[in-house]
């Protein structure tokens, strides 16, 4: 018999699976381009949207629209990215917060105008609205799904970023810009193409995001903070620290919430600064 | 026997398995004048980034007149006499040099904290970097803002700048790069009407500077020094020409 | 202008890039006009100042010494509350809460700002981020003194010198804050054309050069960060005595967002852009309070990519790039 500590452990891992999902590109794009994007969790609500549209309107299944939410959002990043974040990859940081920030307000008042600033229903499949008994403790099916995509994807990227040829120019890319693109790497393209997987990424993990934590055009503002608390925590560049600064930030926050719920986000804000003070690169951070 | 005003012991540093400074045993007399040359990746710059704090050394000391600088940070070298100018500009853009020098010359005397004051009522540094920009011919570029001054004078700034922090130890990092040759002549009289106080150490490629104002040479290859002496010596050497054509391999 | 090269000495030359301009004076006198011009407006002229001392904080340290802050309303809002749980404990004298909230707001600034200056880009946005955040949880959880949620009660501010009582029309209250505004303008005025002022503008600059002539931007840091959170202590103790009300939003996320997009509007490092951008800013949301916040914020996120776009300077920049095409012709 697994004690109900197991259970909130899992529930916050699983929230931290989605968290890390949400996160992971912006990682790696920061640590490559050091181009802070603020708008990221924008195209993370995008992937919302697309699932929520395509199930109650066009009537499709739920996981058939999970690789259309993928798709549509890293395609409308790269939009993004080759209009206007390009010119910016070397203006100031105040540049790119400004001009992200400013992406992200359009992006909340079109989906507030299209879709209404309430809650978005969803309706999941009947078999995918359960829990399973293990050992004693209520698992639900949905949030073991959510563990089993986060590992899934974390290693898929571990697994091509290792072994795969476009893996090793990332890493070039992201350890000396410089050096990556006088060895012959087309450092812009190689970005082009991470952002828009990163992007991809985040707008799947806001597809999953729905059945968890809901869709509303607040979405990408709300989280955009957990992603930077994320994605400063773990270190830029590292997808092995977006996985332990995520996994421990939905711990932190359920277990939070459960046990002393009165605190609120206040520990969460703490453990934050405390961390980045003393590891203001982030904890596996590369630059 | 002059005294030692910059040395380092066993300086080195790696960046993981690249050696960029092994064991870098280096000694600047008072009033010298060191030419430091080398293929290029030869560790040159690197060198005066370590000795000046910028980057930390895996191992080693470095001495200041008498005085151990190896933990100080590099505002700390700065305000014990050890000045620097960068290979690329590295300046206050849209500041102008008179705002420019002033500012150094203010953070020397102490008095750039003072927020409550007009800047106009610190006659002696306002003049004290005047004349400084004067000697170096930029007396009458000096209201115009930096980004819009010629290349050659921006030069000639980044040396005024490391002028005003009245050093005693200078490392001028090649003073001339990029400089088009009717404006490089600047650069060298300002270089050569240098106190007699002040020890020089620039690094620069064109040899015909080098013997010209080095009375000693250190040539720095793959991170170490090769050889050192008296500019006939390093002239006269067969194995400097041959790392320099590229005859020999070393590692 | 300025007087340039031949005649001037270098002192002077300096002594005239801080003297008062004919359009500054301008300015100035018609910040007097909502009195004769706009009667009935006085309220809201009352709050455009005291935001746009608020903007003027966050200059000094953005604009000026180049520091990102996305939590700057902390220090606006110890300023109200400081001035508010005062006044509700009995002490409603408007000068002395004013003073108070200053010292207070600059004491959590000096705190923090031994952090603030260590850190850069991301770390530094992110602490800032982070600090706010922080604050604002505090205050929400320690209702018994902020009041919370539902904001503090009973802030009643006693007469202005003992005589002028604020009245409902906003004349006391108005005139209260613009005089503010302009006295901590005048040190802000100062500093800016002080040595320090030349510093921090290195700071911004080039902080590699300025480690090179052994500058300890460390420490100039922390003193520009601590003179801003006073000057915006004493912004948001303004907007409790004259609004009598103090709520959590004062220390929220929105306020630190909007001064910041005020300012980035205005136009960062030139001492006016703060004031004109909360002037723009604060009447446009006044004319357009009609529409629903999302709307409001898309018509910012459109600007905001315009300004990053096409006017990195905001409107001062654009206006004196204009004012140097047309003195060349």
């Amino acid at each position: 018999m697994l004690p109900p500590v197991i259970g909130v452990l899992f529930d916050g891992f699983a929230y931290g699976m989605l968290l890390f999902m949400l996160s992971v590109g912006q990682s790696v794009t920061l640590g490559m381009m050091n181009f802070i994007n603020l708008a990221h969790c924008a195209f993370a609500m995008v992937g919302g949207y697309v699932t929520v549209t395509l199930v109650n309107i066009y009537g499709w299944p739920f996981f058939a629209t999970l690789p259309v939410a993928f798709l549509v959002t890293a395609v409308i990043s790269v939009m993004f990215e080759r209009t206007l974040y390009r010119r910016l990859y070397r203006a100031t940081d105040l540049d790119q917060v400004l001009l992200t920030i400013g992406i992200a307000f359009i992006a909340v008042a079109v989906a507030a105008y299209v879709f209404g600033t309430q809650q978005q229903p969803l309706q999941l499949p009947a078999n995918l609205r359960g829990s399973i008994p293990v050992l004693g403790l209520n698992l639900a099916i949905y949030r073991m799904i959510l563990v089993g995509v986060g590992i899934a994807a974390s290693l898929v990227l571990v697994g091509a970023l290792e072994y795969t040829r476009f893996g090793a120019q990332v890493r070039a890319a992201v350890d000396n810009q410089r050096m990556a693109s006088g060895l012959g790497i087309n450092v812009d393209r190689t970005f082009s193409v991470t952002f828009a997987l990163g992007s991809g990424l985040a707008g799947l993990g806001g597809a999953l995001a729905i059945e968890i934590v809901g869709l509303d055009p607040q979405f990408a503002f709300t989280y955009l903070v957990y992603v930077l608390i994320v994605v400063s925590v773990g270190g830029l560049g590292s997808i092995a620290g977006s996985f332990a600064a995520a996994a421990v930030l939905g711990i932190s926050d359920i277990a939070g919430k459960y046990y002393v719920p009165q605190v609120g986000a206040f520990l969460i804000y703490l453990v934050m600064i405390t961390l980045l003070m003393w590891r203001p690169m982030g904890l596996f951070g590369r630059r | 026997m002059r005294r030692s005003a910059l040395s380092t012991r066993g300086l080195s540093k790696a960046f993981g398995a690249l050696p960029v400074a092994r064991d870098i045993e280096l000694n600047l007399p008072e009033g010298a004048r060191y030419a430091l040359i080398g293929p290029n990746g030869a560790g040159k710059t690197t060198l005066i980034n370590l000795m000046t704090g910028m980057l930390a050394p895996n191992a080693g000391q470095i001495f200041l007149g008498g005085d151990d600088i190896t933990k100080l940070e590099p505002q700390q070298r700065v305000r014990l006499g050890l000045a620097r100018t960068f290979q690329i500009n590295t300046l206050f853009a849209s500041l102008n040099p008179l705002e420019a020098v002033t500012l150094a010359v203010a953070e020397r005397r102490g008095i750039a904290d003072r927020f409550w004051q007009n800047i106009a009522v610190h006659k002696e540094a306002i003049e004290e970097a005047h004349d400084i920009l004067v000697k170096l011919r930029l007396g009458d570029c000096c209201y115009q803002v930096t980004r819009e001054l010629p290349y050659g004078r921006q030069r000639l700034l980044e040396i005024a700048l490391a002028l005003a922090t009245k050093p005693k130890v200078l490392l001028l990092d090649e003073p001339a790069a990029g400089v088009p040759q009717e404006e490089s002549g600047d650069i060298f009289e300002a270089v050569a009407g240098l106190s007699d106080d002040l020890t020089l150490l620039f690094i620069e490629h064109d040899m015909h500077v080098v013997f010209r104002f080095a009375n000693h040479i250190i040539v720095l290859v793959g991170g170490a020094i090769f050889i050192e002496g008296s500019p006939a010596e390093i002239a006269a050497d067969s194995g400097v020409r041959e790392v320099y054509l590229g005859k020999r391999k070393h590692g | 202008m300025s007087i340039t090269g031949a005649t001037a000495s270098p002192q002077q030359y300096l002594l005239s890039l801080s003297r008062w301009r004919p359009i500054e004076v301008a300015f100035w006198l018609a910040t007097l006009l909502p009195f004769i011009l706009f009667p009935n407006y006085l309220s809201l002229a009352s709050q455009i100042a005291i935001t746009a001392l608020f903007a003027l904080s966050l200059d000094l340290i953005l604009g000026y010494a180049g520091i990102v802050s996305l939590g700057h309303a902390a220090f606006f809002g110890v300023g109200a509350y400081t001035a508010g749980i005062i006044s509700r404990y009995g002490w409603g004298e408007p000068l002395s809460g004013l003073l108070a909230a200053a010292v207070l707001a600059g004491l959590v600034g000096y705190v923090t700002s031994f952090i603030i200056a260590r850190f850069r880009h991301l770390a530094l946005i992110m602490l800032t981020l982070g600090f706010g955040l922080l604050l604002a949880e505090l205050a929400n959880s320690a209702g018994w003194l902020t009041g919370g949620v539902d904001g503090l009660q009973g802030v009643k501010t006693w007469p202005l010198l003992r005589y002028f009582e604020f009245d409902l029309f906003g004349y006391v209250a108005y005139s209260y804050s613009l005089i503010a505004l302009f006295i901590v303008f005048l040190f802000a005025r100062r500093l800016i054309n002080s040595p320090f002022g030349l510093a921090l503008r290195g700071i911004r600059e080039n902080a590699v050069r300025m480690r090179a002539i052994g500058a300890p931007s460390r420490s100039h840091i922390r003193t520009v960060y601590t003179i801003a959170a006073a000057i915006a202590g004493i912004a948001g103790a303004l907007l409790a005595q004259t609004t009598e009300t103090v709520s959590l939003e004062t220390l929220g996320f929105q306020r630190s967002a909007d001064v910041l997009v005020m300012l980035v509007l205005g136009g960062a490092g030139r001492l006016y852009g703060g004031l004109i951008g909360a002037t723009v800013f604060m009447i446009a949301r006044d004319q357009f309070s009609g529409i629903a916040p999302q709307y409001w914020y898309f018509w910012i996120g459109i600007l905001l990519v315009m300004v990053v776009m096409i006017l990195p300077n905001g409107i001062l920049g654009g206006l004196s790039q204009i004012y140097a095409r047309w003195k060349r012709k």
